[in-house]
């Protein structure tokens, strides 16, 4: 069995606290949720910060408030599990309730949160290993090493943001609010990530993602299709997030069309999006806009099955979220 | 879960005295200690002063050792020993003729993961500091990564055990006139295949304490226990006792509760020669509990094998000769590969009448972890292949691949074409009952209407898969679905043991205490199977004792009597026979003083609720605990032995003919459901029907929980999961990245029991751990075909190679692919002789010759 690297743990039981706790033990701490991705990422030493400040026990953190109508702000210490069987997001942001409950398996989503998966750390298979296999490997530059070892001449890191719900929250226009002891921000979803596989998030070391709010419903709708090689507990290959709203007479209002799991952050597929509006949802369009956004998925060796085919059901997968609207 | 019971007619079996307990589907002896935690394991175990140890394993594939440097880690404090090959240098290996391993290695390394030295220290973050701080300098040398490489690079001599090259085992047997059949042939089809390797991926990962205990007047020094995860701790006595040169009296092994074996814990092991060793060194107890990714590498799993197979059949589909060559991809070291590369050749004799056979098998080493037995055992990849390459046939025919199968079944009380003598057979039952259940002959007469598959069943929900739930209700669906079957056949043990001797394969004591208590003890080994729990059922039934009221004392080499072990599905038959012969004798002494008390004679007596009483006059009664009181009042202690050995003559006379034998063959047939997505190629297995031939169910819910155990790991092993490597080192050795299916993924199963005793097996009792398995693989990938007219030809299925091959640009409307697999450079002749064998007449003959 592997073991964790020994560490300090602090419960503060009060946003203000965590953040206080979290200025002062400064940037070797780290902060902990569910514990289902940071755990296993310290067992094999990705990660061996001498101090853990545990999330757990704020009460405000795990609300649901708001309505459908005005907008739901939702703590980022909610429970995938909760979060999927809400009947509030099943109905009207289905597809932060179909990514949620998507995440892992039931074990790993009682304890796993909204926010903890949000800031989900970048995955390659050449990084989520053992120190032993690590080692043995020479290290990659996410982690104690010099190259990519998934394109050695590059000189980036290709870890992929593999986290389901962070494309859907771009597609459902969602905002984030940072706390730290030096005050509060919100800001959009999609600037909370950056295309850097070592540095994905642009949170500062003391802040703490305390809050995700999601603008109203108002006649939106979404989707988010999620490709894996096994129908649980993997992580997402592939993951499409459609959001649409129709005008009155059935033409597309507004689109927003995101993929995971195809680079380092969420892709925004804006170009392809913009073809939809004001059209009807015909077979030809979603076709012609789901070869479009496919393009903006460059999948890489470093996750399960072939690049070629998670090349070749890139546009199958946005073509059926899209027709699921029709 | 389902389960549908089949009995036969009654052979062997007196109705009119029914079982009380065999049959019957009670919980597990130790059913409530394990939910509930309390079962121990052998990570569970704390001695005082304990110590941890781990081992340092090599980085490279292959490599020259040049130094090693333990003086660092030696002077770290915490740490109490430092152990590296030279310590220990005796050889040794499962199998008497593959003694190629060392607990840690001499001079080279052979794969990722190869240990290399030992430490223990008072806590596991030490070990952590201290593996650092051991120095080895290597010289990188050339790895060989495939059967390809292997064959094509004899020049880089993996292992000195090969005598060409790479190649560790090459066999070569004819049966018959394969000439003359293939002549006889109105059509002759040949195919490459390829199975891939895969992992048991027990949910316990190995582990053991070992304890070394110093006796001053003993002049051996002291007496050893080793608490370790195995299925075979007999043999992990043999090999522990001869690597550390004590004798096999101060040496004890056992085995405690184990967490799953599936094959994987059937090997004597460096991570128990190596606690034990640093045991002896310390004087204190040292536990080695491994990793999830040092399981993958210590693996001993499904060797990946090409094959390739050539047939020929008479116009109505009967078989006239076979030809099959066999490359497994053996991994570093020997393990059990000599055996599995016979058992990828012995069995396809046993499921269809095969006038003609011939066999050609080698086994390459490569830089990768060993392979060893996987459930199955060398036969599961053979199976797959013989079975697609059937179905294919059939189609290239027109016949129904049932009725092809129908054509061709071996019959109960015969001889194979190899020697293997068949007892009862029940796979025409298994057929049958797949066919019927699955609606077999509907789906396939109206498969324009795909709408009726499944006979009486409504349709089984598909698992969670977006693609497919957002087509459900498509006009223009994307889904095909497909129906496939497969059959197969499997031994219930070993006829011969591992090593060469002519004593019992397994023994049983009884020991009856004056109390009324019984007492078992009996080598075998459960490892979640059953084993212990069998074993009280039995002696239940013939002492007439609820199971409750039975101590069990196994899998200790001191306490127990020798059982070889829990592989090649030999416990139930052969523990369990032991059993019954140590029951009777027993219970012919109880009931003569029974006899005597109640003036009853004793073939009128039955035991049952406590009791001897008499069958007519259930009043007339003597307590059990009365009886034996009055047995040891006249004989002394009450105890008795009963041992089984299969039967001599169950084989042919060539050399080689030890692997396949067996007492009895259990039958399965499976039929498999699948949906594709003809866009992604994603399949869904919807549902698995599963017949086994079981004979007589000692308790149909462990037969039940061991047919879906196998289900589930073939459904595994042909969609999902795959022991690749990268660079020379494994690719994904953790449980999310090794797609094993869970829970959600398993498709659902029915299964059927078929029940016609067998002569000799306990009760008429056959094997379920392994046999079950093997039918599944092949008849998902012919339901693949079934429903999209592609063939793979490789496992697993994955959806890049479904969607590849339906896109392929390939003539024909039901296009093949053919896959890559055939190897570069198969050596021509192939470099072994040919043992030609021809049965006799009497060997090939009937009821009264076997």
């Amino acid at each position: 069995m592997l073991r964790l690297p020994p560490f300090r743990y602090l419960a503060p039981g009060t946003i203000e606290q965590a953040t206080q706790m979290l200025a002062q033990e400064g940037e070797q701490s780290m902060l902990v949720a569910g514990g289902t991705d940071l755990y296993p990422n310290m067992k094999r030493r990705q990660f061996t910060p001498p101090v853990l400040i545990g999330l757990r026990g704020i009460a405000a953190l795990k609300h649901i408030s708001g309505s459908p109508g005005q907008g739901m702000q939702l703590g980022a210490g909610v429970t995938l599990t909760t979060l999927a069987q809400h009947p509030i997001f099943l109905e009207h942001y289905s597809a932060l309730a179909t990514a949620a409950g998507s995440v892992s398996t039931p074990q790993l989503r009682n304890m796993g949160t909204i926010g903890g998966n949000l800031l989900l750390d970048t995955r390659c298979n050449y990084y989520n290993q053992t120190e032993f296999w690590r080692q043995s490997i020479d290290y990659c530059m996410k982690k104690d090493g010099e190259v990519c070892l998934v394109a050695p001449g590059s000189p980036r890191c290709w870890a992929i943001s593999s986290a389901d719900t962070a494309p859907v929250l771009v597609s459902l226009d969602a905002q984030v609010r940072l706390v730290s002891v030096r005050g509060e921000r919100v800001i959009p979803v999609r600037e909370l990530f950056r295309d850097d596989g070592m540095n994905p998030y642009t949170r500062a070391n003391d802040e703490i993602l305390c809050e995700i709010i999601l603008p109203p419903a108002d006649g939106w709708r979404s989707v988010y299709l999620k490709l894996r090689r096994r129908g649980s507990f993997d992580f997402p290959i592939l993951g499409v997030a459609v959001a649409l709203r129709f005008a009155g007479e059935g033409t597309v209002a507004g689109a927003r069309i995101t993929l995971g799991a195809v680079a380092s952050h969420p892709v925004e597929a804006n170009d392809a999006a913009k073809l939809l509006a004001g059209q009807r949802l015909t077979p030809e369009l979603i076709s012609e806009v789901a070869t479009l956004a496919s393009k903006r998925s460059k999948p890489l060796d470093n996750a399960d099955l072939t690049i070629n085919y998670r090349k070749q059901v890139t546009p199958v997968y946005i073509r059926r979220a899209l027709a699921s609207f029709a | 879960m389902t389960i549908k019971q089949r009995t036969g007619a009654g052979i062997g079996r007196d109705k009119s005295r029914p079982y009380k307990y065999i049959g019957a589907p009670l919980p597990k002896v130790d059913a409530y200690a394990k939910v509930t935690g309390r079962a121990l394991y052998a990570d569970d175990i704390m001695l005082p002063r304990m110590l941890y140890g781990r081992l340092l394993r090599s980085p490279h594939p292959h490599a020259r050792i040049i130094s090693i440097d333990t003086r660092n880690a030696m002077e770290l404090p915490g740490v109490l020993a430092v152990i590296t090959g030279e310590d220990l240098p005796q050889r040794f290996g499962i199998l008497p003729s593959s003694q190629d391993e060392y607990a840690l290695a001499i001079d080279k390394v052979r794969y990722v993961g190869d240990p290399v030295a030992a430490v223990a220290a008072l806590d596991p973050d030490i070990l952590d500091e201290a593996i650092k701080l051991i120095h080895v300098e290597y010289e990188i040398l050339p790895a060989l990564m495939s059967i390809d490489e292997a064959l094509a690079h004899p020049e880089v001599k993996i292992n000195d055990e090969a005598r060409i090259g790479n190649i560790h085992k090459a066999v070569s047997y004819e049966f018959g006139d394969v000439d003359g059949g293939f002549a006889e042939a109105d059509y002759v089809r040949e195919d490459w295949l390829f199975y891939e390797g895969n992992n048991h991926a027990p949910i316990e990962a190995h582990a053991c304490v070992a304890n070394w205990e110093p006796h001053p007047n003993d002049p051996v020094g002291g007496k050893l226990t080793l608490w370790s995860s195995t299925q075979t701790p007999h043999y992990v006595h043999r090999e522990l006792s001869k690597v550390l040169g004590l004798p096999q009296s101060h040496v004890r092994v056992i085995a405690p509760n184990v967490g799953g074996g599936f094959g994987g814990k059937s090997d004597p092991f460096s991570h128990e020669i190596c606690a034990a060793e640093l045991s002896r060194r310390t004087s204190r107890p040292v536990k080695i509990t491994c990793t999830r990714e040092e399981v993958f590498l210590i693996h001993r799993g499904r060797h990946p094998v090409k094959m390739w197979i050539k047939t020929g059949v008479k116009r109505d589909g009967t078989l006239t000769a076979m030809h099959f060559r066999s490359f497994l991809d053996g991994g570093a070291y020997g393990s059990y590969g000599i055996a599995t590369t016979y058992y990828t050749g012995a069995l396809q004799t046993v499921t269809y009448k095969l006038p003609s056979y011939k066999f050609e098998g080698m086994r390459l080493f490569t830089n990768k972890p060993p392979c060893g037995p996987k459930r199955g055992h060398g036969t599961t990849q053979p199976r797959y292949a013989v079975e697609v390459h059937l179905d294919k046939i059939a189609h290239d025919l027109d016949i129904d691949p049932v009725e092809l199968r129908r054509r061709n079944l071996i019959e109960p009380d015969t001889r194979a074409i190899n020697g293997l003598r068949i007892t009862s057979c029940a796979l025409g039952e298994c057929l049958d009952a797949v066919v019927e259940r699955s609606g077999w002959n509907e789906f396939h007469t109206s498969s324009s209407d795909q709408s009726s598959i499944g006979a009486d069943v409504s349709r089984p929900t598909p698992i969670y898969r977006p693609s497919l739930e957002g087509m459900e209700n498509d006009s223009h669906s994307s889904i095909k679905r497909g129906l496939g079957i497969a059959a197969s056949s499997y031994i219930c043990g070993a006829g011969k043991p591992i090593y060469w001797n002519d004593l019992p394969h397994s023994a049983v004591q009884i020991r009856l205490d004056r109390g009324g208590g019984i007492t078992v003890y009996c080598g075998a080994t459960d490892i979640g199977q059953g084993s212990t729990s069998i074993l009280a059922y039995i002696v239940a039934e013939e002492l007439g004792v609820p199971p409750e009221h039975i101590h069990l004392e196994t899998a200790d080499t001191t306490l127990t009597p020798v059982d070889l072990g829990s592989y090649s599905s030999r416990v139930t038959f052969m523990a369990g026979n032991a059993a019954i012969a140590a029951a009777r004798k027993l219970k012919e002494q109880l009931f003569e003083l029974a006899s005597e008390q109640l003036q009853v004679p004793v073939e009128n007596l039955e035991a049952a609720e406590c009791l001897i009483y008499a069958e007519n006059d259930p009043g007339v009664a003597l307590p059990f605990v009365k009886a034996v009181q009055l047995t040891e009042a006249r004989y002394g202690a009450l105890v008795a032995a009963g041992s089984y050995a299969p039967p001599e003559g169950i084989h042919g006379d060539y050399k080689g003919a030890g692997v396949g034998p067996s007492p009895a063959y259990s039958y399965s047939a499976c039929v498999a459901q699948v949906a594709v997505d003809i866009e992604t190629g994603e399949v869904v297995v919807e549902k698995l029907w599963l017949a086994h031939d079981v004979g007589q169910s000692i308790n149909p819910l462990l037969v039940a929980g061991q047919v879906e155990g196998g289900a589930y790991m073939g459904y595994g092993e042909a969609m999902m999961e795959q022991q690749v490597f990268r660079k020379g080192r494994h690719k994904i050795p953790s449980l999310l990245d090794y797609k094993l299916p869970t829970t959600l993924d398993t498709p659902e199963i029915e299964t059927i029991l078929i029940e016609i005793p067998d002569r000799e097996g306990p009760y008429g009792g056959k094997e379920a751990g392994q046999g079950p398995l093997n039918p599944v693989i092949p008849a998902i990938a012919n339901a693949v075909f079934d429903a999209v007219g592609v063939r793979i030809d490789e496992t697993p299925i994955t959806s890049d190679k479904v969607l590849k091959a339906l896109r392929a640009e390939l003539p024909g409307a039901r296009s093949v692919q053919h896959p890559h697999v055939e190897p570069t450079e198969a050596p021509s002749p192939w470099p072994t002789r040919l043992i030609a064998w021809q049965p006799t007449e009497m060997s090939l003959i009937g009821k009264d010759g076997v």
